[in-house]
């Protein structure tokens, strides 16, 4: 258990307690939540995981502020998506575009990283922002290859298609599926991912990368080359979105630049890893699911509350489902007021 | 002579039309502790930091053991055996105090690219800053926050953190200062320790002139960014321009 979780425990009861729900929750998802909406949530909030995780290794542990990493999430959706659609629904192809999507991604990354990561803060992140959009201007443009604004749907691999049957019996009254299949293959990936990252996080270079973002000038006269510790942070998180790209293109079955590039993805990533808690990993899991769950759900609970308030003045109106954003926007709000250190920090104290 | 273990010559640097330090030309070799003195604004701490990287010279040249330095970043010069410890406190302030000393023993240890074990993994290195930590008498606050610590203990810590890259060069930028009376024999006492071992060349920036006459071999004095003055100790501090450029004193002609 140690080495599995490289030493770094939750460090509070309560905060064990909602991570194991978590997991148990994700890990028997399609027994416990049957139905194709609540897997698609249990599904997506895997898939956050890794890439909140993946944003939290920049920003909350080396401390880099970096907007391009929907493009890395990008690349890794539409290497799956290019590779199946051109060649076919076979694992094969799909192997070579994930390798290709990461490929890609590390040079990016690497590129960004060594030309950008010796100026200032706020200029990277503009850069990094630079970048992002010129390729999702390049990804809607090229649409012979990606499918333009519509994006494009394709087939997976047979054993992954909801049509598939593993067995010829349901197995506590569900039906083993091939998206119940793609469900667990998106969960085990999410899940060694995440506990991938804890380890780099709690490796001699994960915590040179938190003297970097404490003090780099430091970690420099320290004899740390601070430069090549940033790119090398940079093209591992990248990585890893990626591979959260890649989960989500197979799980969805489509990429197109809404599911992938989009700007309020990346704003989303962002709420999540100060909502769970940056510089926690721990705060990515409980970001990326409360995020995900009220995204979803919400709107349901607020349909509720304005039914059951039906006949008093205003507050049907105030919780009628149309406002959720406005609602969600207030949980922000007074999750940030009162826990400036995310839910992790605040449950750690 | 042996080859110097540190030596700089005309090290210029110029800020605009100031020059703040004005082609030092000096060598220092091992076994040895020069004690750098001069009114504030001489030009003391920009000589450190074009020595150790911070600063880039406007020209001249700085060699470790007889190889230039040009060119090179900060953790490249720590690397090769330069160390140098901070005027004004420059620690990881949100990590504990062990942690701090043990990414010191790492760089040393050249561990920092290892992403596959567990920090926990190398033993070596936690009982290596322990060690450290014991030598600064910090052990009681291991596990505080750097943040936390009293300004003397983060002076120690300092002090923790250049001792942990064991370099051939030791540069102390005023080690004790803003200490209490009672700290600073602690860090005195470290300091002669690795002038004892014989073989380590340091380099001491200090207004104390007692601590200066006590633990120095040579007394440099740099007094408007130019060497004016090098030399044994107690004539370097009898001199006239000494007494008039450091201490303010008019001499009697």
């Amino acid at each position: 258990m140690n080495s599995l979780l490289s030493g770094d425990f939750p460090r509070s009861r309560l905060l064990a307690a909602i991570l194991l729900a978590i997991l148990f929750g994700l890990a028997f998802a399609p027994f416990l939540f049957p139905g194709a909406q609540p897997l698609n949530v249990a599904a997506k909030i895997c898939v956050f995981v890794v890439l909140v995780a993946s944003y939290d290794l920049l920003l909350g542990y080396t401390g880099i502020v970096s907007f391009a990493h929907t493009m890395f999430y990008g690349i890794g959706g539409y290497g799956v998506s290019i590779a199946l659609y051109s060649f076919g629904p076979e694992w094969g192809p799909m192997a070579l575009g994930i390798i290709a999507a990461l490929a890609v991604s590390v040079v990016l990354a690497l590129m960004i990283g060594l030309l950008s990561l010796r100026v200032r803060a706020i200029f990277f992140a503009m850069i990094t922002l630079a970048v992002a959009s010129a390729f999702a201007v390049l990804a809607s443009q090229l649409s012979w290859l990606t499918g333009g604004e519509d994006g494009r749907s394709y087939r997976v691999p047979e054993v992954l298609r909801p049509g598939f049957r593993l067995l010829e019996e349901p197995l506590f009254g569900v039906a083993i599926t091939g998206k119940i299949l793609s469900y667990y293959l998106v969960f085990s990936v999410a899940l060694v991912l995440f506990l991938l990252a804890l380890r780099i996080v709690n490796s001699p270079f994960g915590r040179v990368l938190q003297a970097i973002r404490e003090n780099d000038f430091r970690a420099e006269a320290l004899g740390y080359r601070v430069v090549v510790y940033r790119s090398i942070a940079t093209c591992l998180s990248a990585g890893m979105a990626t591979l959260a790209g890649v989960l989500m293109a197979l799980w969805l079955r489509y990429t197109g630049p809404d599911t992938t590039l989009s700007f309020a993805i990346m704003i989303d990533i962002l709420l999540m890893v100060v909502i769970g808690g940056m510089g926690t990993l721990y705060g990515a899991v409980i970001g990326a699911a409360l995020f995900t769950l009220a995204q979803n759900y919400l709107q349901v609970l607020m349909a509720q509350v304005s039914e059951a308030t039906a006949g008093i003045p205003l507050l049907p109106q105030l919780f009628h489902p149309d406002r959720w954003l406005l609602w969600l926007g207030v949980l922000f709000v007074l999750s940030v007021y009162f826990f400036p250190t995310g839910i992790v920090g605040r449950l750690r104290r | 002579m042996s080859i110097p273990a540190l030596e700089t010559r005309d090290l210029t640097i110029r800020f605009g039309g100031h020059v703040a330090v004005n082609a030092v030309s000096c060598a220092f070799h091992p076994g040895t502790l020069t004690a750098i003195v001069g009114p504030n604004g001489a030009g003391k701490t920009t000589y450190f930091n074009l020595i150790s990287g911070q600063l880039r010279a406007t020209a001249g040249e700085v060699l470790l053991r007889g190889r230039p330095m040009a060119g090179l970043p900060a953790s490249a010069r720590t690397k090769a055996g330069l160390g140098r410890a901070f005027q004004l406190t420059n620690l990881f302030p949100s990590l504990t105090v062990i942690e701090n000393v043990r990414l010191a023993v790492q760089s040393r240890a050249g561990a920092g690219l290892d992403l596959r074990h567990m920090w926990s993994h190398r033993r070596d290195l936690i009982e290596a800053a322990d060690r450290l930590l014991a030598d600064v008498k910090l052990t009681e606050r291991r596990d505080a926050t750097a943040a936390a610590l009293s300004h003397g203990d983060q002076r120690k810590l300092e002090v923790a953190l250049l001792l942990a890259l064991d370099p051939d060069v030791f540069m102390f930028d005023e080690p004790t200062a803003g200490m209490s009376v009672d700290e600073v024999p602690t860090v005195l006492d470290l300091i002669a320790g690795i002038k004892a071992k014989g073989n380590k060349t340091i380099l001491l920036v200090e207004h104390k002139m007692d601590v200066v006459r006590s633990l120095a071999d040579r007394i440099i004095v740099l007094h408007n960014g130019a060497l004016v003055a090098d030399g044994e100790p107690g004539a370097v501090i009898a001199s006239p321009i000494v007494q008039q450029a450091y201490l303010g004193l008019e001499v009697a002609e």
